[in-house]
């Protein structure tokens, strides 16, 4: 048999497996570029105050970036979660992503305050430097300040178990 | 139709005028340079559109960024790095050209390549129509022996 | 008890299904003409079992009941009747039920249309196409039943997307998958040559009407839902390269190339087992578009709701029909053998010349749209692949193309005569030379490397698109017009479809110009040489929305031009807010004024556009069609005048 002839059922065995893994991958998930690179510097300030606030003072120990705000819905979604890991003692920074210190600290103040700083980043643009196209968004660092992971979307225990946890203890000190 | 598209089509209406709120600044050329550059950058938030056309705000910040960073004389380029080194390659609506991508932009002009010179080698292998045309006196002849 | 009668419909259209993909093939296969001739009446039940479904689906929309989750996902009850009517295919289920209805329409319209079939023939393609109907039915029976219930019944419903409602949706999705599912009768055609192991001049007569049909009704689906995305969606763009509209396009292309195969098979019976692999792959493309459409594996604005589970199923029928359809094909094409020679300086040398480059074309939008998945698939990163690329690649693999579109009439079958064919293009060359530099000059006063050649080949095409008629008329006067078959008509109306739309696409996208302003009650904007002016903005409710109209006066030259009313709608029920951009339009121009936003004194956002020949691009699109309609309409296809022109050979099947 002319080996050309085959050509199109073998063509069709690449395009089906091709297809079986985008079937279990989501195309519109954006991988972060800046894995692996230091977290980009930002000068903004804490939350209801003056004292500033940048990127140096994440050094030092390994610490979750969680980008937020008070008109996202779906950061209720993870907020138990996120109480729950400060009450354990992880150390959460929050970033109130575009928005005004009064909404963001009455938020707070209803559902409960997670961060051990919260920074405000009102124009959005550590969100533009750190790669954020929507919140929430958290960031994983370690104490060097690189980031290690990114997670789109609400926190989830699934990820919290099988992904954050473990590169968080694997980058003590 | 439980689609992703509905909470796009909220932004879909509305067209930010940040852009063309102080048309006198920017020259004509970097007028042209800024709509190229907008209308090959995709929106992240709505993904199906450009940060040209998208109303997201996020598409407005980085128009604005953009804006900003011709009148500031940074290059095409420079501006390209500048959101790639932020979002990845997935905002760019053209596709760079390096390594992963050499098969996607030389690849088609590579195919045609090898279908012509396929095609080619086809059309010379194909039967030949007989060149000398047939004698009626020598056909006869034969078919006379034959029904001999 | 509508909804289930319906669901019972679909039951029992899949056990009809069975019997005409089974029986059939065993009697074609043992001969036997009782079992053979199950095949029509089996095709026919099962579109009127289906007809009898969809009119179950329509009649629950109609009569607002909620108690059907689909009808409650996707209507209203403010929603007018007639975008309750065609909301049935606004959402997967529905529209699966669509395809599903053309689907059994087509093999109907197959039996009823083809008993100068040999028996064998016929029941074999009846057969291929139950089969394909077994797959399609169970699909929707066992992951997207649209006659499911829930309770508690809610309210009301959701409404349909408001994007959705609008008259170009009533007939864009119909056209479409008129399109779509009409290349399974080719593709059904090649699978019974393949398994028959004959293909003869024959096989390409009896293909080619089907074949041309579903490329007519395909080309109208696109050209409207070009025309379509550029009304509704606000932007003035015609056409995104999205993976969704690639998916159609992907068919349309190999869907040409095999009508210009067959015609290489059906009058020289060269290129046989490459026609056939031409049908089976023209039929692919469009289960492949089915797949893309509704699994979720690429980002798209036309997406329907993905669920894993379809995606799976979708994908496994794919594999399973794909995989028998090019195992046949391995095996057995290498049987065929052509019937002569193949020269490339002939009309069946260009024609594969064509073929080459509308598949390569098609290769590398396939390869743009993929290639994200595989990238990702090989862990390269993430990537897109947007106009920019599609546009740079697109371009240069077809403008040979369009050259050689121009030489379809001069070039003769067998072989050419260069001198001959030469001095039928002197002129035609000459004329489409200059008239493509003065074109663009006279028009818009700025010449451009690109639109100077798109107006000179389209210059070229539409010329020697006329130049047969042209000719025969001069030597014959309307006699000779009268002698031209229709599928010659069909030809030149076609080629010429393609000359205009050329003309179209070069003008409109270097030409166009756009401007964002904001205008209060009274103030007005310049663009083009047009003054558009706001009027003042109305407010007033639809039935299922509450709008702000703007009325906007344009002029030229203090010329009253005309009026238009774009509007900004909410719809009620969702909550969403659409923008309804209002045109006016003549051949040479669309002046187009969409609404944004409102700002805070009284003032809009807008967007104003000046468009040259944008209709061209649709015209050319529709002349397509008609071009296709005619050729398919040939009398040689016709039934009574081939049955006259054969003597009847008692006991005999029909060659």
């Amino acid at each position: 048999m002319r080996l050309r002839y085959l050509l199109p059922a073998a063509v069709l065995v690449v395009l089906i497996v091709l297809f079986a893994f985008g079937l279990q991958h989501d195309p519109r998930a954006v991988p972060s570029p800046l894995i692996g690179k230091p977290a980009p510097d930002f000068s903004l300030r804490v939350v209801g105050a003056d004292t500033p606030f940048t990127r140096d003072d994440l050094l030092g120990r390994p610490l979750l970036v969680n980008f937020w705000a008070s008109w996202c819905v779906a950061c209720r979604v993870e907020h138990p979660l996120l109480m729950e890991l400060a009450r354990q003692g992880v150390e959460i920074v929050g970033i109130d992503y575009k928005d005004t210190d009064a909404e963001g600290l009455r938020w707070l103040q209803r559902h409960g305050n997670p961060y051990r700083h919260v920074v405000a980043d009102t124009q959005g643009t550590a969100g533009l430097d750190w790669g954020v196209y929507g919140v929430p968004e958290t960031f994983v660092l370690d104490a060097k300040g690189i980031i290690v992971h990114k997670h789109i979307g609400p926190l989830d225990e699934d990820a919290w178990r099988s992904t954050i946890a473990p590169l968080l203890a694997g980058t003590q000190g | 139709m439980r689609i992703s598209l509905l909470p796009c089509a909220l932004l879909l209406t509305a067209i930010t005028l940040r852009a063309a709120a102080q048309p006198g600044e920017l020259t004509p050329q970097q007028a042209a340079r800024y709509q190229a550059l907008v209308s090959e950058l995709r929106c992240l938030v709505c993904q199906n559109q450009s940060i040209a056309d998208s109303n997201a705000p996020l598409a407005a910040d980085l128009r604005e960024q953009v804006r900003s960073q011709i009148l500031a004389g940074r290059s095409d380029e420079a501006i390209r790095d500048y959101v790639t080194a932020r979002y990845g390659d997935f905002v760019l609506y053209r596709p760079p050209f390096k390594p992963s991508t050499w098969m996607l932009w030389v690849g088609p002009f590579l195919l045609l390549a090898a279908a012509l010179a396929f095609t080619l080698r086809f059309v010379r292998r194909s039967p030949r129509a007989s060149a000398a045309p047939v004698d009626p006196n020598r056909l006869q002849r034969l078919l006379d022996e034959e029904s001999k | 008890m509508i909804p289930e009668l319906g669901h019972f419909a679909m039951l029992a259209a899949l056990a009809v299904a069975l019997i005409q993909f089974v029986v059939p093939f065993v009697g074609a296969w043992k001969r036997e003409p009782r079992w053979m001739a199950v095949g029509a009446s089996a095709a026919q039940t099962q579109f009127v079992l289906i007809l009898i479904a969809y009119a179950c689906l329509t009649w629950a929309f109609v009569e607002r009941d909620w108690s059907v989750v689909y009808v409650a996902a996707n209507a209203h009850s403010q929603l007018p009747l007639m975008y309750r009517i065609s909301a049935v295919w606004g959402a997967h289920e529905g529209s699966m039920l669509l395809w599903m209805l053309m689907l059994t329409g087509w093999g109907a319209a197959v039996s009823v249309f083809s008993r100068s079939l040999p028996r064998e023939v016929q029941a074999q393609v009846l057969a291929v196409m139950g089969a394909l109907c077994v797959g399609f039915l169970l699909f929707m029976l066992l992951t997207s039943n649209p006659f499911e219930r829930h309770f508690p019944v809610p309210e009301d419903g959701r409404d349909l997307n408001p994007l959705l409602q609008d008259p170009g949706l009533i007939v864009h999705p119909p056209l479409l998958y008129m399109g779509y599912v009409g290349f399974s009768v080719a593709f059904a055609f090649a699978i019974a040559a393949l398994i028959g192991g004959r293909l003869d001049a024959a096989w390409a007569r009896w293909t080619r009407p089907w074949t041309t049909s579903a490329w007519l009704f395909l080309t109208l689906g696109i050209t409207l839902g070009s025309w379509w995305a550029y009304h509704e969606l606000g932007w003035g763009g015609w056409w995104f390269w999205d993976p969704v509209e690639n998916a159609s396009f992907l068919p349309w292309l190999v869907g040409t190339a095999l009508i210009h195969s067959l015609a290489v098979s059906e009058k020289r019976g060269l290129l046989k087992s490459w026609t056939v692999l031409l049908a089976i792959l023209a039929f692919a493309l469009s289960l492949l578009g089915t797949f893309l459409v509704r699994s979720g594996i690429l980002v798209s604005v036309h997406a329907f709701a993905t669920d894993p589970a379809r995606g799976v199923f979708i994908l496994a029928f794919l594999g399973v029909v794909l995989g028998v359809a090019f195992a046949l094909y391995a095996w057995r094409a290498q049987r065929f053998v052509a019937d002569g020679e193949l020269a490339l300086f002939s009309r069946e040398g260009l024609l594969l010349l064509n073929n080459v480059f509308l598949v390569i074309a098609a290769a590398a939008v396939l390869i743009g749209t993929l290639y994200p998945l595989i990238v990702d698939a090989l862990g390269l990163g993430k990537i897109s692949v947007g106009p920019p690329y599609f546009n740079a690649v697109f371009l240069p693999l077809t403008a040979p193309l369009v050259v050689l579109i121009g030489l379809a009439s001069v070039i003769g079958w067998k072989r050419a005569n260069a001198a001959d064919a030469l001095r039928r293009l002197r002129w035609p060359a000459l004329i489409a030379f200059v008239g493509g530099l003065a074109l663009p000059w006279l028009i818009q006063q700025k010449l451009l490397l690109i639109s100077v050649g798109g107006s000179m080949l389209a210059l070229w095409t539409m010329i020697m698109a006329l130049e047969e008629p042209w000719r025969r008329w001069r030597t014959r006067g309307l006699g000779g017009l009268t002698q031209i078959s229709r599928s010659v008509w069909g030809m030149t109306l076609a080629h010429l479809g393609i000359g205009i739309w050329v003309l179209g696409v070069s003008f409109v996208s270097l030409y166009s110009i756009e401007r964002d302003v904001r205008l209060g009650p009274g103030q007005a904007t310049e663009l083009a040489g047009y003054r558009f002016e706001l009027e003042r903005i109305e407010h007033f409710a639809g039935p299922n929305y509450d709008a702000d109209r703007a009325i906007v006066t344009v002029t030229h030259n203090d010329e009253p031009i005309a009026e238009l009313y774009p509007q900004r709608r909410l719809y009620r029920a969702q909550g969403s807010v659409m923008t309804e951009a209002s045109v006016d339009h003549n051949p040479l121009r669309d002046l187009y004024v969409a609404l944004a936003e409102p700002l805070d004194n009284g003032e809009w956002a807008m967007r104003v556009y000046v468009k040259p020949m944008m209709r061209l691009v649709w015209f050319g699109g529709v002349l397509m069609a008609l071009g296709g309609a005619l050729a398919a309409s040939d009398r040689r296809y016709r039934l009574a005048r081939m049955l006259r022109e054969k003597a009847p050979i008692p006991g005999g099947v029909t060659a």
